[in-house]
């Protein structure tokens, strides 16, 4: 089941480069949130921080407190078990390219030293499922590295690597801004559906996606939320003149 | 208009003639690489094809005056001398470069490391082979196989520890964010993803490393060698092709000049075999569509 998140006073650098100024936010369960808004204004940062990800670069660096359920993520565990709770989808498809398909959904499992044969079968055949692959892949699992599916498969087999470790919260940055509009179409699809179990934030500049997939949307401006509201009211009847000329295309 | 024409034809014209040009250069630098190579093997196989024989494989070296004998003692220590210097070169050599990849980039230790390296790459052979002798020979007051392992392991670790890190470096990040996204400790991404992603350029390097050092003769002058007789005991002097193709090459004996070429003949094979071998040996869990 998914759980809430509940940002408060987050900041965060790149070097000298304070790109995300006093961030106060909270994600409801088992929903979509969508962020918006223009290059560079912090949205990919803000969910690198929610798996602790954006440490991960020398020069970053973060303050504040992220609670993932009733987890401190920066205090009460380590960035490897937190990662294990929040999955992450990138903005391009990004499957181990020596692995089998079926080695690409087990990695997650099997890296962490799990080998019981028949569970890991069963794991991997309901994420492929999960992730609408299994039907596309069932043949070739051991045979086809998962480098040789199409981009909108591999972006969905990334997902099923993803749903493998059993997260509470997926975090997909751009994840189909690298594809066409077929597999778009299927991305988002489940999206829809992986809500009943996850509590999902996706960070997209298709505006269309989000009031597609998302009950509540948000928009980044030069570090900082200007606004996060239920996707009806973001895109009606915003609070904020600077997400109205944002959304309308008047902006800069 | 036809003003135009005429120069759209000259351009198509010069557009062949560079397209021709081009890939006349390409060809003929490609001849210019192998050509040596067949070179040197077809002047090996006329010089030393007609001593081969299966003593030259089952026979240790007749004393001087003798006819026959064979290098087999001179085979089997080069692959003792090659199997002891892989097993410190290569680990010593994918352990550093996994360091100046993943754990020390850009920091100071890295640089210095990285700046050893080369400089080591660049240590004449014969050098490597005065300090490992000074180092192990002297204080253990005898030749062996095991200085001499450390000698050719010692030359084997620059040239890997260089290829490793660009072949990690040429991992895209993507990769290295997936692992950790899903969980996986550091060190186990480093290990079971990124380094196995680079490994058919990690294996190039050592593959490179290990044909570079099969044929060194100084760095064992001092420290395996040479013997005339049996021995495959690490803590004695052992015999190896290069070292005995160097004493019989020198020799006044027409019979052994002969068996010189065949030497070299042999150690040439040895060389593309094993190589060929780790290749074939490598390549073939690679699954469809992968790279």
């Amino acid at each position: 089941m998914g759980v809430g998140i509940e940002v408060s006073n987050l900041n965060a650098w790149y070097g000298s480069n304070h790109t995300l100024q006093d961030i106060n936010l909270h994600i409801p369960a088992n929903q979509a949130t969508a962020l918006i808004g223009p290059s560079g204004c912090g949205k990919s940062t803000f969910v690198r921080c929610l798996n602790r990800m954006h440490e991960t670069n020398p020069i970053g660096k973060v303050t504040g407190t992220v609670r993932i359920g009733d987890l401190n993520i920066y205090s009460d565990a380590s960035p490897v078990e937190i990662r294990r709770r929040v999955g992450m989808v990138f903005q391009r498809p990004n499957p181990f390219p020596t692995m089998s398909i079926y080695d690409n959904v087990a990695s997650g499992l099997r890296l962490n030293g799990f080998r019981n044969r028949r569970m890991l079968d069963e794991v991997v055949e309901r994420s492929l499922k999960h992730a609408a692959l299994f039907d596309e892949v069932k043949d070739d699992l051991k045979k086809k590295s998962g480098a040789s599916l199409s981009g909108g498969q591999q972006q969905r087999l990334c997902i099923a690597r993803a749903l493998a470790v059993d997260p509470e919260v997926m975090l997909m940055d751009e994840p189909a801004s690298a594809l066409d509009p077929v597999s778009t179409a299927k991305i988002e699809d489940l999206i829809f559906q992986l809500k009943s179990q996850y509590t999902i934030v996706i960070v997209t500049h298709n505006m269309q996606q989000a009031a597609r997939v998302a009950e509540r949307t948000g928009f980044f401006l030069n570090g900082r939320l200007v606004e996060l509201d239920s996707t009806h009211k973001i895109f009606t009847n915003p609070g904020d003149k600077r997400t109205e000329d944002y959304i309308t295309g008047r902006f800069g | 208009m036809a003003m135009q024409h005429k120069t759209g034809r000259a351009n198509h014209i010069w557009r062949m003639f560079a397209n021709h040009a081009a890939t006349g250069l390409a060809v003929l630098s490609t001849i210019l690489v192998v050509a040596p190579l067949v070179a040197i093997f077809i002047y090996l196989l006329y010089k030393g094809a007609s001593s081969l024989n299966l003593a030259f494989f089952t026979q240790i070296p007749k004393p001087v005056g003798e006819a026959g004998g064979g290098m087999a003692n001179a085979i089997v220590g080069s692959g003792i001398l090659l199997g002891l210097g892989s097993l410190l070169g290569v680990p010593v050599g994918i352990g550093a470069g996994i360091f100046l990849a993943e754990f020390g980039r850009g920091g100071r230790l890295a640089n210095f490391v990285r700046f050893t390296a080369d400089v080591l790459n660049g240590v004449p052979s014969i050098v490597m082979g005065i300090s490992v002798y000074s180092l192990i020979v002297l204080p253990q007051k005898h030749f062996s196989a095991f200085s001499g392992g450390v000698a050719l392991g010692i030359m084997m670790i620059p040239t890997i520890t260089r290829t490793t890190e660009e072949m990690l470096l040429m991992v895209p990040n993507a990769i290295r964010e997936a692992a950790l996204g899903l969980g996986v400790p550091n060190w186990r991404s480093v290990l079971a993803i990124t380094l196995k992603t680079a490994s058919p350029g990690v294996i190039t390097g050592c593959m490179l490393a290990f044909a570079r050092v099969a044929g060194e003769t100084a760095p064992l002058l001092f420290t395996a060698f040479g013997n005339q007789f049996w021995s495959a005991n690490v803590n004695q002097p052992i015999a190896a092709l290069p070292l005995q193709i160097y004493v019989y090459a020198i020799s006044p004996y027409d019979e052994w000049h002969r068996l010189a070429w065949a030497g070299a003949l042999v150690l040439i094979l040895l060389i593309v075999v094993s190589v060929a071998l780790v290749r074939f040996v490598t390549t073939r869990g690679v699954l469809k569509g992968a790279n």
